[in-house]
């Protein structure tokens, strides 16, 4: 970990980095924003950690947590809300067993996450996994691709 | 005979999710194939290209042999075959896959300025945009007019910003060029955020060199050496075809050092967003392009005097950019001929929800809301009846279906409480409830307060709250007032414009479906049948044939019957879901 926490701060002196800028490529390298990262950040570039805590939980991309290895994005977009979004959601969480805030699994293989909008709204309503995206998407045609996911996984 | 023949594919994020990729790969295979006579091998050429705007048909390819474009729509690698062996090489279309007449109907009254390359080139070919009379303005304007010209001639067309706003572009331009300073910038906002909006992607993901082009010539009307894309991460192809185009135009000496000897620099360089709605808003755009929590601050200083590392910056949208080549190319008269007196030219909007043609949409400022539903539109989906129209996204308001003759225009929307905003347009029919939709942006709204202003914060939370409660039957009479209250409160004590229309849907539902309120809250009832918490399901002893559908999807357990014989929902135990309605194909769920 020590190897890549220098690489980005070296990239980071380098480059003229800023905080968001940071992150985005620490996310890149660990999949998440461990907090060990923003220490060690804080300390070699003499930045508050308070100020990383700050712009990561402001803005949506940032995780603080590791995330699952299948990524599955519903769009909550108008259109895919009007189109009846939030019951495939309500099915996925059902699903995955997703209960209270959490959005990733127990074992760590999925991860559910909303987003505002993707911009496909004339094939709404949309769910994107592990970035592929999948138009005109019906509870069935979800848990089918979910049972696919779950069988490869279990390999 | 001309044996010429171009095969385009379309390939935005519409077309790829539908298997456009997969298509294309499919003809430059079958194409390469022994059986293909050698002439057609050479004469064929196939290319990608961005959004033409009816994504719902997708994959859509054009086979162009010589003056005729034949359309098909929905095709699927399986039925390349078929259009190489009868119509590339036997040269018969194949009738069966061609479009139909609403596909031609969808195009009619539609006027593509910024769509005019989009859907025609390929994105990520330079050569594809300077043979369509691409960087030809930055050549003229390089080569033949001062800065202020070029302001003067944007001044002239009346272009006004497409972020949502409307601000005279010329203006601001104008004011930036005056504003003291050694260093400018220029800043192109591809931060759409919002919710059922995609003109900016489609843009560019079509047509990502006219963006930068608008771009260079912004930077040489104001005087700035730097320019940045700041643009969402949730884009991910656009912002691949935006850096390959970025390094085209690099090679071929539109960017970068001593531009076409005049000496003047520019370089373009693209931030990604990190997902935060606020930061459309443009102070805290700037704010986050300087690695910062994107947070607004007060204007005066407007960021044309005071904006990035403190230094005069323009910030324009992707659509206003797009447009500025065309304006210099065939000037501002043929601009402003489209368009009302106070609204030129055309607007790009994202039609989507209940309609037949949902797709990218460009229209001339002042076409009636009708022609855009009905004629291009096509109409409601499944015959349903229109409630209403929501535009401008969560800052926006509705229209309601008796309101269709509107024109659509800045001044026009903004008479009825609507806006025309960044150009989402959501058809809503009988089966949406507008408590719901209400309930919908306020809750979009409130998680995307930056927090700052307290009567945003806390406003929007309380405004949701007392919604929500309203959907799930306990609203009390005095609600609608507070939330009228409340929503006057907000508006005028927010500091950005995040704060300042967030209650813009809840006051536009109130004013034209209260009754829909009421019922919420007075009968308990949902109108439209979409509040979960107002609904029961049953089954119809008559109709239900007892073949144990409903069974089978409910996940609570909460169904049960024997077989041939009716089935029966047990109240206690249903979590109304509304499984066992999709399922039913003798329509014996019966949902109130």
């Amino acid at each position: 970990m020590e190897d890549k926490l220098q690489l980005l701060i070296k990239n980071f002196r380098e480059n003229e980095g800023n905080i968001i800028s940071l992150l985005q490529e620490t996310q890149e390298v660990f999949g998440y924003i461990p907090e060990e990262a923003v220490y060690r950040f804080s300390e070699e570039l003499d930045i508050p950690a308070s100020n990383f805590f700050g712009v990561s939980t402001f803005y949506a991309q940032f995780y603080l947590k590791p995330r699952g290895k299948n990524i599955i994005t519903a769009c909550c977009g108008t259109a895919c809300h009007v189109k009846g979004s939030e019951r495939i959601i309500n099915n996925l969480k059902r699903e995955l067993n997703l209960t209270g805030g959490e959005n990733t699994t127990e074992d760590r293989k999925f991860t559910l996450e909303q987003v505002a909008c993707v911009g496909a709204c004339s094939i709404a309503p949309v769910v994107i996994i592990n970035k592929k995206v999948y138009g005109k998407m019906t509870t069935d045609k979800v848990a089918k691709e979910l049972k696919t996911l779950k069988e490869g996984s279990d390999e | 005979m001309n044996k010429r023949i171009t095969i385009q594919v379309c390939m935005g994020t519409g077309g790829m999710a539908a298997g456009g990729a997969e298509v294309l790969a499919t003809f430059e295979s079958l194409m390469k194939e022994k059986n293909i006579p050698a002439e057609f091998k050479k004469e064929c050429s196939m290319h990608k290209v961005g959004c033409r705007g009816l994504c719902a048909r997708d994959v859509l390819v054009d086979v162009i042999a010589g003056d005729n474009r034949t359309t098909y729509q929905y095709i699927k690698p399986d039925m390349v075959q078929r259009i190489i062996d009868e119509h590339v090489v036997a040269g018969n279309p194949v009738s069966d896959w061609q479009v139909t007449d609403d596909y031609h109907k969808f195009h009619e009254k539609q006027i593509k300025v910024v769509l005019s390359d989009c859907g025609n080139i390929d994105p990520e070919d330079i050569g594809a945009y300077i043979a369509a009379e691409g960087y030809k303005a930055i050549d003229k304007v390089f080569n033949a007019m001062s800065p202020e010209a070029v302001i003067d001639m944007i001044k002239k067309s009346g272009l006004r910003g497409r972020g949502g706003a409307g601000f005279p572009t010329g203006v601001k331009w104008e004011a930036c060029r005056k504003a003291p300073g050694d260093r400018k910038y220029i800043i192109c906002n591809a931060d759409e955020g919002d919710p059922g909006a995609f003109m900016d992607r489609a843009v560019i993901e079509g047509n990502p060199h006219a963006v930068l082009e608008g771009m260079v010539i912004g930077a040489y009307a104001i005087g700035a050496t730097k320019g940045y894309v700041y643009i969402r991460a949730e884009y991910p192809l656009a912002v691949e075809r935006l850096k390959k185009a970025i390094k085209a135009a690099g090679e071929r000496g539109y960017l970068g050092k001593n531009i076409f000897n005049k000496g003047f620099d520019f370089d373009i360089k693209i931030k990604l967003g990190a997902g935060a709605f606020v930061c459309g808003e443009e102070t805290a755009l700037i704010a986050s392009i300087e690695g910062q929590r994107g947070m607004p601050r007060a204007k005066p200083p407007f960021p044309v005097h005071h904006g990035l590392w403190g230094k005069p910056t323009v910030i324009n949208n992707v659509e206003t950019l797009a447009n500025i080549p065309y304006i210099i190319k065939r000037g501002p008269e043929w601009f402003s001929s489209y368009g009302t007196e106070k609204s030129k030219g055309t607007k790009v909007f994202a039609l989507t929800g209940k309609v037949k043609n949902t797709g990218l949409i460009e229209v001339p400022m002042g076409i009636t809301l009708k022609e855009i539903i009905y004629d291009i539109g096509g109409g409601i989906e499944n015959n349903k009846k229109l409630k209403a129209v929501q535009t401008g996204g969560p800052s926006g308001g509705c229209i309601t279906g008796d309101m269709l003759d509107i024109n659509v225009d800045y001044e026009s929307l903004a008479k009825v409480g609507s806006i025309v905003g960044s150009g989402g347009m959501i058809v809503l029919d009988e089966d949406d409830c507008m408590v719901n939709v209400a309930k919908y942006f306020l809750n979009f709204t409130q998680s995307e307060s930056c927090g700052k202003c307290v009567p945003c914060r806390i406003g929007t939370k309380r405004l949701l709250e007392i919604l929500d409660r309203i959907t799930k039957g306990l609203g009390k009479e005095s609600d609608i007032d507070l939330l009228l209250k409340l929503s006057g409160d907000i508006k005028s004590a927010s500091l950005c414009g995040l704060g300042q229309t967030a209650p813009n849907p809840v006051l536009s539902t109130i004013k034209y479906f209260r009754e829909e309120y009421e019922a919420h809250i007075k009968d308990k009832q949902c109108p439209a049948k979409v509040c979960r918490d107002l609904l029961t399901y049953s089954i119809l002893e008559d109709f239900c044939k007892g073949c144990g559908a409903c069974m089978r999807a409910c996940p609570a357990g909460a169904i049960k019957g024997e077989k041939k014989k009716p089935h029966v929902i047990n109240a206690g135990a249903c979590i109304k879901c509304g499984s066992c309605f999709d399922v039913c194909k003798f329509k014996a769920v019966s949902r109130g």
